[in-house]
């Protein structure tokens, strides 16, 4: 019945799928979710994109740093601002020509190929996002969690666990977000991980209230009395019944907050506290091409874009997570 | 009500207290002193940094610093660390600056989105809708500094208007409407570019608001009833869907101060955003702490606002 019912093809035809809604759910959830992002195509263009930068990412790093094919530090004087496509010039040496004696995207102020700093920049700036965002939601959940299901419980005998972890957040909240990065990351030592950090630790609090709001309207659900009434240990009920419940939404909103954490690190380069050298990351390649807007418009252009087209599949993906995942939002 | 005012004051109060003391933490706390700014000057002797630290209670223990920050704040006499001026009066300057910007984006951004976003929800699923939607998500997906600095081009080779700064240098003694008309269009670039990100979201926003309430039962009942489209929208429809915007709105106040820097600093606008971008290059933490509080300040008013408005708007709700 599950698998028959289920049509491979999304129906065309308006009457039957009110029939099969009307016969109670015969998918699971994820591939009826599937089947409603499939065909967004606006996602689904989104989604490979994606799934592209996974590649270009992966491959950057395989190639720029452990078995370097293409040499992002490479300085070649002779060649510099050179633009994309340009062969390289008989000035340099044997062993120091770029890959098929071609700048794929031209050369910068060094002479460096801006192809190879683009595949190492694309691993550091996705790893900034997705490590940003693990952060942020870890503190989120965490935090959240505590205050959702121990939000009872007193501390020092006058002041509930909820009562802290919620104030606590109000405060964060009423800082301005990005002068408080700006602030922190000017007074730490400059490093990719304080980045990833500082990042990560502004901006947490969406997530713990919404977990925390989710846990306590899940910690009255017949399913969670059932768990206490069969005696499981509070670990279980939290992370096998509670945590899985809850997620969803915020996994969702997650592909959107990665988006954010790429736009907050080229926003950091353009004020000069991003990566410092010798990562490349597309914020900083980006930062740096504006001084030769004029001389080498190809410096500032090729990162733009590459930003501006990642960052907005990442937020295609998730909103349109966000209406499979929902039913109320769906087109109908 | 006013039971619930006053004890929205008092929580309000506590948290601005807390506030200070965690803004105070997080930046005397960091590594690195604001007499570091400058280590290699050769003229700066060890008893030089220890007199400077002295006068600006440094070399206390930082309990003792805090209630000298709040103290010199509330009295007006807090100096900067960089040129020993007090802070308040040039927070106040910048204030004027960055006022303007403020009003004007705040101004686009209110009206631009409200008519596109009411404008593709009524025609949901037509050319219009999607190629606002897609625009929309590329305006929020680019850099701003990077879509600030192609428009800026185009805008000076096509329209010969100037983009950086507030005036025009030399024109002082110009009359009064060449200034007046030289200030205009000096702020229209800056207040466009920094008004875009926020029509594509609030306009959004709109949207899938207005989808939710015209979708509701009582828009069907009206349209049975066979009044006029135009008064099924914007009496019936619209009226409801500006409901939850009355909360955005009181999230504004705060975007004076944390969301200008890039703009700001792109357009080389003499504000608030980039005296606290200036003060954070300089380790000037009494403007920095200063600037902090004031966002906060500013953050819980806006709360406070849309609380109230909120009961004004929705009789449903009550302030108790």
């Amino acid at each position: 019945m599950t698998t028959t019912s289920a049509p491979q093809e999304p129906t065309r035809l308006p009457l039957v799928k009110a029939e099969a809604e009307a016969l109670g759910p015969s998918e699971s959830p994820l591939r009826e979710a599937w089947r409603h992002f499939r065909r967004d195509r606006l996602a689904m263009a989104g989604l490979c994109v994606l799934a592209f930068l996974v590649l270009v990412a992966v491959f950057g790093k395989i190639l720029t740093e452990w078995r370097v094919v293409f040499d992002p530090a490479q300085v070649r004087l002779p060649d510099k601002l050179r633009p994309p496509l340009a062969g390289a010039s008989e000035l340099i040496a044997k062993d120091q020509l770029p890959e098929f004696g071609l700048y794929l995207f031209g050369t910068d102020e060094l002479g460096r190929s801006v192809f190879a700093r683009m595949m190492q920049g694309s691993f550091v700036s996705l790893s900034i996002g997705i490590v940003a965002v693990a952060i942020s939601l870890s503190i989120g959940i965490l935090l959240g969690g505590l205050a959702g299901y121990y939000g009872e419980r007193k501390l020092l005998g006058f002041i509930s666990v909820d009562t802290l972890i919620m104030r606590f957040t109000d405060v964060v909240l009423c800082f301005p977000t990005f002068f408080l990065i700006l602030t922190v990351v000017a007074l730490l030592p400059p490093s990719i991980f304080n980045i990833m950090i500082v990042i990560g630790a502004t901006s947490w609090m969406g997530t713990a209230r919404f977990v925390r709001a989710e846990f306590l309207s899940l910690r009255e659900q017949d399913f969670v009395v059932a768990a206490h009434a069969l005696g499981l240990p509070e670990r279980r009920i939290i992370f096998r019944h509670m945590v899985p419940n809850a997620l969803a939404p915020v996994f969702v909103s997650s592909s959107i907050d990665v988006a954010h954490a790429i736009l907050t690190e080229s926003a950091l380069s353009f004020l000069g506290f991003g990566v410092r050298p010798p990562f490349a990351t597309w914020g900083n390649i980006l930062a740096d091409g504006r001084l030769y807007i004029f001389d080498a418009p190809w410096l500032f252009l090729i990162p733009g874009f590459a930003i501006l087209v990642v960052v907005l599949a990442f937020n295609l993906v998730g909103e349109g997570l966000r209406e499979a995942l929902n039913p109320r939002l769906r087109r109908r | 009500m006013w039971v619930f005012l006053v004890r929205t004051l008092l929580q309000r109060f506590v948290l601005l207290i807390f506030i200070s003391i965690v803004s105070f933490m997080v930046i005397h706390l960091a590594p690195g002193q604001p007499t570091e700014v400058d280590p290699m000057n050769p003229r700066m002797k060890a008893e030089d940094v220890a007199r400077i630290r002295k006068s600006f209670h440094l070399d206390e223990p930082l309990h003792k610093q805090y209630f000298h920050w709040v103290g010199d704040m509330f009295s007006g006499e807090l100096k900067s660390f960089k040129d020993g001026q007090p802070v308040l009066p040039r927070i106040w300057e910048r204030f004027l600056n960055s006022l303007p910007l403020f009003v004007c984006t705040t101004l686009i951004v209110w009206t631009a989105s409200f008519p596109v976003g009411i404008h593709a929800a009524v025609r949901r699923g037509s050319f219009y809708d999607r190629s606002t939607t897609v625009l929309a998500y590329a305006l929020i997906s680019i850099p701003g500094f990077f879509f600030s600095y192609l428009i800026m081009l185009w805008v000076v080779k096509t329209f010969e208007i100037p983009v950086l700064g507030m005036r025009t240098f030399g024109t002082e003694q110009e009359p009064l409407i060449f200034r007046g008309m030289d200030r205009i269009w000096h702020l229209v670039v800056p207040a466009v570019m920094s008004a875009l990100t926020g029509v594509a979201i609030l306009s959004r926003y709109v949207r899938s608001q207005m989808v939710d309430v015209i979708g509701q039962d009582y828009v069907r009942t009206a349209r049975a009833k066979g009044l006029a489209e135009e008064k099924v929208i914007y009496d019936h429809a619209l009226r409801n869907a500006l409901l939850p915007f009355v909360t955005i709105f009181g999230f504004l106040l705060p975007g004076l101060i944390g969301g200008s820097v890039i703009f700001e600093q792109i357009f080389a606008w003499p504000g608030l955003g980039r005296l606290g971008y200036e003060a954070i290059l300089n380790r000037d933490f009494p403007v920095i702490l200063t600037l902090n509080f004031i966002a906060a300040v500013l953050t819980l008013i806006g709360i406070l606002i849309s609380d109230i408005l909120y009961a004004f708007v929705d009789p449903r709700i009550r302030l108790e």
